[in-house]
C-alpha cells in the first residue's frame, strides 16, 4: 500500500467487546476510511488481524480473554509488523493504558474524542505518528515525574506517584514536558505549535519521542509505577 | 419567657432579647418590673397578630357586660360577707373585684394562641385543685405533707416566743420553704422541661430548614437538569448518578452537599470534586488530568474554589461542550489550566462588577500569594491559568515510596 493511499483512506480494524460502539465508531468514521473487519474478543482479533493486515487497529484496552495489550503481542508474535494500533477507551486505569501503549500502540483517545478528530488520530497513526490525548499525556508526566523523584526514605504502604523534579535524572527534556503539559490542557497540535511557536511536524516528533521513551527505556521502573498506581 | 413579651418588645425596638429581658429583671428588683411586664404583655401585639390585647378587650361589648356582670356578682357577695363582719375580706376587696373583671377581660380577648399557652402552664395547678385528676393521691399526699410542713414551720416559728432559741426560727423558715418546693416543685419542674422541649423543637426546625435547603441547592437541581434532558438517557443516567453519589456522602459519610467541602481530601480528589459537581449541576463535561498529588492545605483550598470558579465560569458561558481541566503537582508549585474552546470574551473589557472573575479568581490567587492569568478572545476560547508557588510546602514526594525503588 501507498504512503498515499494510506494517508487518504487508512484500513481499518474494530476491536471492541461492545457491538453498538463499534457500530457508532464506524459511523463517526464513516467514509473517511475502510472498515476491513471487527471482533470483539481477543483471540479472533489476533487471527484476522493477521490475516487481512489493516493499517490502524482501533482497540478497546478491556475486553473478555485478554486486554488490549495480548492483542498487540498476539499479533506483533505472528508478525504483523506493519499494523498500527490506537487505543480508544473510555476511562481505564493507567497501568493499563501504559500497559497497551508499551505493547506497541501508537496512541491512546477516550472514547469523548470528536468524530472529525478520531479521523484525524486515525490518519496520524497511520501515518506512524503518536496520538497522545490529555489522559495520555497526564499519565506519561506523572509516570516520569515518578520516575525523576528524588530518592528517599517513605511509608511503603502510603503509595502515591510522586510529583518532584529532577533535572539529572529527567527522562523527558523540558520542550517534551512543555508539548506533554499543553496536550494536557486540552490543546490540539496545530494549536500547540501556535502556542509554542514551532511547526505541526516538530510537535508530532516531539510526541513520537515521547511515545519512544514510553515504550522502550526504563521497563522496569515504569512497570514499577503502574503497580503502585494500583494500589491507590 | 412567661408570655414572649421580652422577645416581642427586643422585636419591636430591635435589640437582643437577652437585653430586654435583663432589663425586666432589674427593673423587677427595683419594684415596677412586673408591673411593666403584665402592661407590655397587654399592649405589644402578639407576633404575627395585628393588635393587641388591651385593643381587642376595648372593641368587646359582650366581654365587657360579662366583667360588669361578675363585678356586681363578686360585689354582691362581698357585701353580703362583710355584713357578717369579717374584716378581712372588705379590706382587699376593692383591689379584688378589679383584678377579676380585669382577669375576665384579658381572658376572652386574648388570642387562641396565648390563652392555649396560659392554659398549659397554669395546668399543674389546676390539677392540684380539680378532684378529676389522674394522680389524685400522688396530688392529695403532696398536699398532706406541705400541710405538714407548713404547720411544723408555722409551729416552730411561733414556738420563737417562748424559748427565746435563736435556731428555731432558722430551721421554721427551712420548712416553710421545703413545703412550697414539695407543693409547687413538680410545676416548676415542668416549665424547665417545657422549656427545653421548646428549644429541641426550634433546634429540630432549624435542622429541617437547613435540610430543606440543601435538598433544594441540589436534589430539585437536579431534577430539574433530568427534566430539561429527558432527551438525553445517557446524561438523565449520568445526573442520576452524580445526585445519588452526593446524596449518599451527606447522608452516610456526613459530607457537605455541593459545599466547598474538601477537608481530608487529597489534591487530586479535590480536583475530581470540582468535576464531578460540575458536570452535575452545569451540564457541561469536564475533562480532568491531575498530575502529581499531595495534601490540602489552606492555600490549596483556595486555589482549589478558585479552579472551581473558573470551571463554573466555564460551563456556564463558554458554550463549548467540553472543559479541560489539567492540574499538576511538582516541587516547585502547583498549577491549574482551565480551558474551553467556547466563545470567549475580551478580557479588559469585563466589567468591575463581575464578582467571579476579579474576587473569587484573581484576588483569592492573589491573597494566597499566587497568581491568576486569563487569556481570551472572541471566538477563540478561554484559558484561565493559575499557579501557587510551594517553596516551604513539603510535596507529597516526601512520604512516596521512593526507597523502594533501588
Amino acid at each position: 500500500m501507498s504512503a498515499d493511499r494510506t494517508a487518504a483512506r487508512p484500513r481499518v480494524f474494530l476491536v471492541d467487546d461492545h457491538a453498538l460502539f463499534r457500530a457508532g465508531v464506524k459511523a463517526e468514521l464513516g467514509d473517511h476510511v475502510e472498515i476491513v473487519g471487527e471482533a470483539d474478543e481477543a483471540g479472533a482479533a489476533v487471527e484476522l488481524i493477521s490475516e487481512r493486515l489493516p493499517d490502524v487497529v482501533l482497540l478497546d484496552v478491556h475486553m473478555p480473554g485478554g486486554g488490549g495489550a495480548a492483542v498487540v503481542e498476539g499479533v506483533r508474535r505472528v508478525g504483523g509488523d506493519g499494523v498500527r494500533f490506537l487505543a480508544l477507551s473510555v476511562s481505564d486505569a493507567p497501568e493499563d493504558v501504559i500497559g497497551v501503549i508499551r505493547a506497541g500502540a501508537r496512541g491512546y483517545v477516550t472514547k469523548t474524542i470528536s468524530g472529525p478528530e478520531l479521523v484525524d488520530a486515525v490518519r496520524r497513526v497511520a501515518g506512524g505518528d503518536a496520538v497522545f490525548s490529555p489522559r495520555l499525556a497526564g499519565f506519561v508526566l506523572d509516570a516520569f515525574a515518578e520516575l525523576s523523584a528524588p530518592g528517599g526514605g517513605g511509608a511503603a504502604g502510603a503509595a502515591l506517584p510522586a510529583p518532584s523534579f529532577d533535572p539529572e535524572l529527567d527522562q523527558l527534556t523540558a520542550r517534551e514536558r512543555e508539548v506533554l503539559r499543553l496536550i494536557a490542557r486540552g490543546y490540539s497540535y496545530k494549536e500547540l505549535a501556535q502556542e509554542l511557536s514551532i511547526s505541526v511536524k516538530t510537535v508530532e516528533s516531539h510526541v513520537s519521542a515521547v511515545l519512544r521513551k514510553l515504550q522502550l527505556s526504563t521497563r522496569h521502573q515504569l512497570t514499577r509505577w503502574a503497580a503502585e498506581r494500583r494500589l491507590d | 419567657m412567661l408570655g414572649g413579651v421580652c422577645g416581642a418588645l427586643a422585636r419591636r425596638i430591635h435589640k437582643d432579647p437577652t437585653v430586654v429581658r435583663v432589663a425586666f429583671v432589674v427593673f423587677a428588683l427595683v419594684g415596677f418590673g412586673v408591673t411593666v411586664y403584665v402592661l407590655a404583655w397587654l399592649f405589644v401585639p402578639l407576633e404575627g397578630e395585628p393588635d393587641n390585647i388591651a385593643s381587642r378587650a376595648i372593641a368587646d361589648p359582650r366581654g365587657i357586660a360579662v366583667a360588669i356582670a361578675l363585678l356586681t356578682v363578686v360585689g354582691l357577695a362581698l357585701v353580703i360577707v362583710s355584713a357578717f363582719g369579717v374584716s378581712w375580706v372588705s379590706s382587699m376587696s376593692s383591689s379584688l373585684l378589679i383584678a377579676v373583671a380585669g382577669l375576665v377581660l384579658v381572658w376572652r380577648d386574648s388570642s387562641p394562641r396565648e390563652q392555649e399557652q396560659v392554659r398549659h402552664v397554669l395546668r399543674p395547678v389546676a390539677d392540684l385543685l380539680s378532684v378529676s385528676s389522674p394522680s389524685r393521691r400522688a396530688i392529695a399526699f403532696r398536699l398532706l405533707l406541705a400541710a405538714g410542713l407548713f404547720v411544723g414551720g408555722l409551729v416552730a416559728l411561733l414556738a420563737h416566743h417562748q424559748t427565746g432559741v435563736s435556731l428555731r426560727p432558722l430551721a421554721g423558715l427551712l420548712l416553710v420553704m421545703a413545703g412550697v418546693v414539695v407543693l409547687f416543685g413538680p410545676w416548676w419542674l415542668r416549665l424547665a422541661r417545657d422549656l427545653v422541649g421548646e428549644r429541641q423543637a426550634r433546634a429540630r426546625a432549624e435542622e429541617r430548614e437547613e435540610m430543606a435547603i440543601r435538598l433544594h441547592d441540589s436534589v430539585l437541581q437536579t431534577l430539574a437538569l433530568i427534566q430539561r434532558k429527558s432527551g438525553d438517557p445517557v446524561e438523565v443516567v449520568r445526573l442520576a448518578r452524580a445526585q445519588e453519589r452526593e446524596l449518599r456522602a451527606w447522608l452516610f459519610e456526613d459530607k457537605a452537599i455541593g459545599s466547598s467541602d474538601v477537608d481530608d481530601l487529597l489534591f487530586s480528589e479535590a480536583v475530581r470534586r470540582i468535576q464531578q459537581e460540575v458536570e452535575a449541576t452545569h451540564g457541561a463535561k469536564v475533562e480532568i488530568v491531575v498530575v502529581g498529588d499531595c495534601e490540602l492545605d489552606e492555600a490549596l483550598r483556595g486555589m482549589i474554589a478558585a479552579g472551581r470558579e473558573a470551571t463554573v465560569n466555564a460551563a456556564k458561558w463558554s458554550g463549548a461542550e467540553v472543559i479541560s481541566l489539567f492540574a499538576e503537582v511538582d516541587g516547585s508549585g502547583v498549577s491549574m489550566f482551565v480551558r474551553d474552546t467556547g466563545v470567549g470574551f475580551v478580557v479588559d473589557g469585563v466589567p468591575e462588577d463581575r464578582k467571579g472573575l476579579s474576587d473569587s479568581i484573581r484576588g483569592r490567587m492573589a491573597r494566597l500569594g499566587g497568581e491568576a492569568r486569563i487569556r481570551s478572545a472572541p471566538g477563540a476560547g478561554t484559558e484561565v491559568a493559575l499557579a501557587l508557588p510551594r517553596g516551604s510546602q513539603p510535596s507529597r514526594s516526601a512520604q512516596s515510596p521512593a526507597g523502594r525503588r533501588g
